[in-house]
């Protein structure tokens, strides 16, 4: 819903579109009353109000982020108050600390994780999860090939886990990781939630420029 | 016509042209202590996640190596590349089990690797190795003339090749999630390649012109289950994901696919059989470096004529010499083969 702050302004998404289901992001934060614009250079990004890296291949986005010039201004920018929600491939870029990936990950949220932590495709799976702070029935969550997080600093808040205690979504202010794919089910309650952070951040820098 | 006699399975979808969940129980389905493992949204889902990327025929560790490093989706292990089976002949088969082991150890991407049409013991030893998806592919050796693989059966997802609507859907109802475009694979020549994307799309448009009470005569034209024809006009798309192969040599093939509506590319002989002028290996490897580079970046940037322009320039021309199919008799085409 509308942020009573902002009357009649529409929040404008960038879904990171190097590699990877962005096409299914944007579907959703449209779903959400978002506008949501398929991104690809910095000149585009700065244009957001949010920013969502999508689910694809970590390995394959770290290095276009490389080759086109966009990891150092793209960290500034997250670190200067852009939310940003990482989706599997998105939330290993998001991390301070991949052990298992062979370039620089974009490092912004404190936390370790774990690179097909699951096993091969033949592992991938689904499940119900309950959120921390989302309302209703829990949400069907889908692992693909999908990581952990192993260990999150004192700033991360834990959204979700699984039954065995594994952690799959967490928070750290404007920063949002999920281990898991939102975009690929019918509901749109994380989108939603995501969307929400970027209007708060919105009224953040309001408050602060008034 | 290879139909296999299996019953329709009709798939769901959420209009955003994803295909949504069969509970376990269906498609090699399964419950484990995490959740539910092989269902259709999980085989489905990778292939989502593969979009807007390349995926690179490799035959050894080395050249798997080089596709990560290049940025590839995926890589596809193969006993011979396509231009080499077709100078070769005999019989191609599945890679050797240790070559795949091998590329399994050398890369954390998914590992994609092709199994013979009907050969269905070869996908029970790729499943068993923990591919992550089988390609049953015309480019090997068809190992059953009739018969296609009844894919619900696995756990592992397929990708399976197309060269119009028909096939694509008949591949599908066989428990395919995900089609790539036949084209002519180790030709160099992308023809063929954009022929069977134009069909498939044109047929897709066709589809959705027609009334609800006409689908049942389109489905029996196109020799495929009238559910899939419904779910294709709802989505005016094909309900899994759908990539370009065979004939891809340059960056600006792979960008003229995507911009065709290619979702992502495989890119076979046209990366390991360039820079086949350089005299040694160690500069060999470095052209096809190059190359496989500037492919990715040419399918992330597809739309972007300046940047094709840039990646093209940043390579050798060295792209791999190819055969053009106009030249070549119809039963030295593979793309024929499972239809």
């Amino acid at each position: 819903m509308p942020s009573t702050d902002h009357p009649g302004t529409q929040l404008r998404i960038g879904v990171l579109a190097l590699q990877g289901d962005f096409a299914e992001h944007l579907a959703m934060l449209r779903a959400n009353g978002v506008d949501a614009v398929e991104v690809r250079t910095l000149a585009q990004i700065d244009g957001c109000d949010g920013l969502v890296i999508p689910g694809g291949e970590s390995t394959t986005i770290a290095r276009l982020l490389i080759a086109f010039d966009m990891l150092e201004p793209l960290r500034e920018r997250i670190r200067n108050g852009l939310p940003t929600w990482g989706t599997c491939a998105g939330a290993i870029l998001l991390a301070t600390d991949v052990p298992a990936l062979d370039r620089e990950p974009i490092g912004v949220m404190d936390m370790t994780v774990d690179r097909n932590a699951f096993g091969t495709q033949i592992q991938s799976f689904e499940a119900d999860l309950d959120i921390a702070g989302m309302e209703g029935p829990p949400l069907r969550a889908i692992f693909i090939r999908a990581p952990v997080i192993r260990r999150v600093g004192k700033a991360v808040e834990v959204l979700a886990t699984l039954a065995d205690g594994r952690i799959v979504a967490a928070r750290q202010g404007h920063l949002l990781a999920t281990s898991f794919h939102p975009e690929l089910t019918n509901d749109a309650r994380m989108h939603g939630y995501f969307a929400e952070m970027c209007r708060e951040q919105l009224d953040a820098e309001a408050r602060a420029a008034s | 016509m290879a139909r296999n006699g299996s019953s329709p399975k009709s798939i769901s979808s959420n209009g955003n042209g994803n295909a949504a969940k069969n509970g376990a129980g269906q498609n090699g389905a399964a419950r484990n202590g995490t959740g539910d493992v092989a269902t259709w949204t999980v085989k489905a889902g990778l292939a989502q996640m593969l979009k807007g990327g390349v995926i690179m025929d490799v035959t050894d560790a080395k050249q798997a190596e080089i596709a990560q490093e290049a940025g590839a989706v995926a890589v596809m292990a193969l006993e011979r590349v396509p231009s080499d089976i077709r100078a070769e002949g005999g019989v191609a088969r599945m890679s050797h089990v240790k070559k795949i082991q091998e590329i399994q150890r050398s890369v954390s991407i998914p590992v994609m690797a092709k199994a013979r049409i009907g050969h269905f013991v070869e996908a029970q030893v790729l499943e068993a190795l923990g591919i992550d998806y089988i390609d049953e592919s015309e480019v090997l050796t068809p190992a059953d003339d009739i018969h296609h693989i009844d894919k619900h059966q696995f756990k592992a997802p397929f990708v399976c090749g197309a060269r119009n609507l028909g096939e694509a859907l008949r591949r599908i109802s066989e428990g395919a999630a995900m089609i790539r475009t036949k084209g002519e694979a180790g030709t160099g020549d992308i023809v063929e390649a954009v022929r069977h994307m134009r069909s498939i799309w044109a047929e897709i448009r066709r589809v959705q012109s027609l009334r609800e009470d006409e689908l049942f005569v389109a489905a029996k034209d196109l020799q495929v289950p009238v559910e899939l024809v419904r779910e294709v006009r709802k989505l005016g798309k094909l309900p899994v994901v759908n990539f370009s192969a065979g004939g891809v040599a340059t960056p600006a093939d792979a960008a003229l696919m995507m911009q065709l509506g290619a979702e992502g590319v495989f890119v076979g002989s046209g990366i390991f059989k360039s820079g086949m002028n350089e005299r040694t290996e160690a500069k060999r490897r470095a052209v096809q470096a190059n190359m496989a580079s500037a492919i990715v970046k040419a399918v992330t940037h597809f739309n972007d004529p300046m940047m094709i322009a840039e990646v093209s320039a940043s390579i050798p021309d060295e792209a791999m010499r190819g055969q053009s199919t106009a030249q070549m008799k119809p039963e030295e085409l593979l793309a024929g083969r499972g239809n």
